[in-house]
């Protein structure tokens, strides 16, 4: 599973994206947030504040109980700020 | 119905120039409305730097855009949103609609201006030139307000 961070929330986990293989029982974004966390004090920082990240699943905005596969791109990300 | 011209860049644009592209050998065109976004020096700001998401901010726009085509009856639209560092006075993003009247192109217009500000993956950081350092900048409630507008509206929209 690809994971791909960005603006402040990159700048936090210390990396761009990264390749990750989450156990079965990892089934949605909330518990892909949860289980992230515990990767290094980055990711914890980064996600300490889970309601200020919004999600996208493959490219489209996602809610935090939208249900994962293996194989899926998943970002995670401030609001947004364009325009 | 020309399929919308979206377009993410570091490069400037010319408004001249993609406004003469909507109209361009056709003649059911009455008007063009534009939108240009700019960077503003609020508080010593020396640039902005923009960052997307390569892939879906194109995907995001394109969709936002075909609402606008699926709302207002447009003979056309591009988008055109710049990334990287910009300065104090730089345009930022473009929106160009076009209709056989002024209603549907002035109303797309602010539609496509308000839903990019809210749907599509962009982030601004702030860069001060006197030792501040930097900040993101944080989503504003009036731009949610702004979009929703959309949402209330649509039974009295020119699309209906």
């Amino acid at each position: 599973m690809q994971v791909l961070y960005f603006a402040w929330v990159r700048q936090k986990v210390g990396v761009g994206a990264e390749e990750v293989s989450p156990p079965p029982e990892v089934a949605d974004v909330a518990g892909l947030v949860r289980w992230l966390s515990a990767r290094s004090p980055g990711h914890a920082a980064a996600f300490a504040n889970a309601g200020a990240i919004r999600a996208a699943v493959n490219q489209e905005f996602a809610a935090s109980d939208h249900r994962l596969s293996p194989g899926d791109e998943v970002a995670f990300f401030p609001p947004v700020t364009g325009g | 119905m020309r399929t919308p011209r979206v377009r993410v860049q570091e490069a400037t644009f010319d408004l001249a120039a993609e406004s003469a592209a909507l109209t361009a050998g056709r003649e059911d065109v009455g008007a063009v409305a534009s939108f240009v976004g700019l960077c503003r020096a609020d508080d010593g700001l020396a640039a902005l730097v923009l960052e997307h998401y390569p892939g879906m901010t194109e995907r995001a726009i394109a969709g936002i855009a075909a609402e606008a085509c699926a709302r207002w009856p447009l003979t056309g639209c591009t988008v055109i949103h710049r990334v990287g560092r910009l300065g104090p006075g730089e345009p930022i993003v473009l929106v160009l609609t076009a209709s056989s009247h002024r209603a549907a192109a002035l109303e797309s217009c602010a539609f496509l201006i308000d839903w990019l500000k809210t749907s599509a993956p962009f982030w601004k950081r702030e860069e001060f030139a006197d030792g501040r350092g930097e900040r993101w900048v944080e989503a504003k409630a009036e731009d949610d307000a702004a979009a929703s507008r959309w949402m209330a509206r649509d039974a009295g929209s020119v699309a209906a």
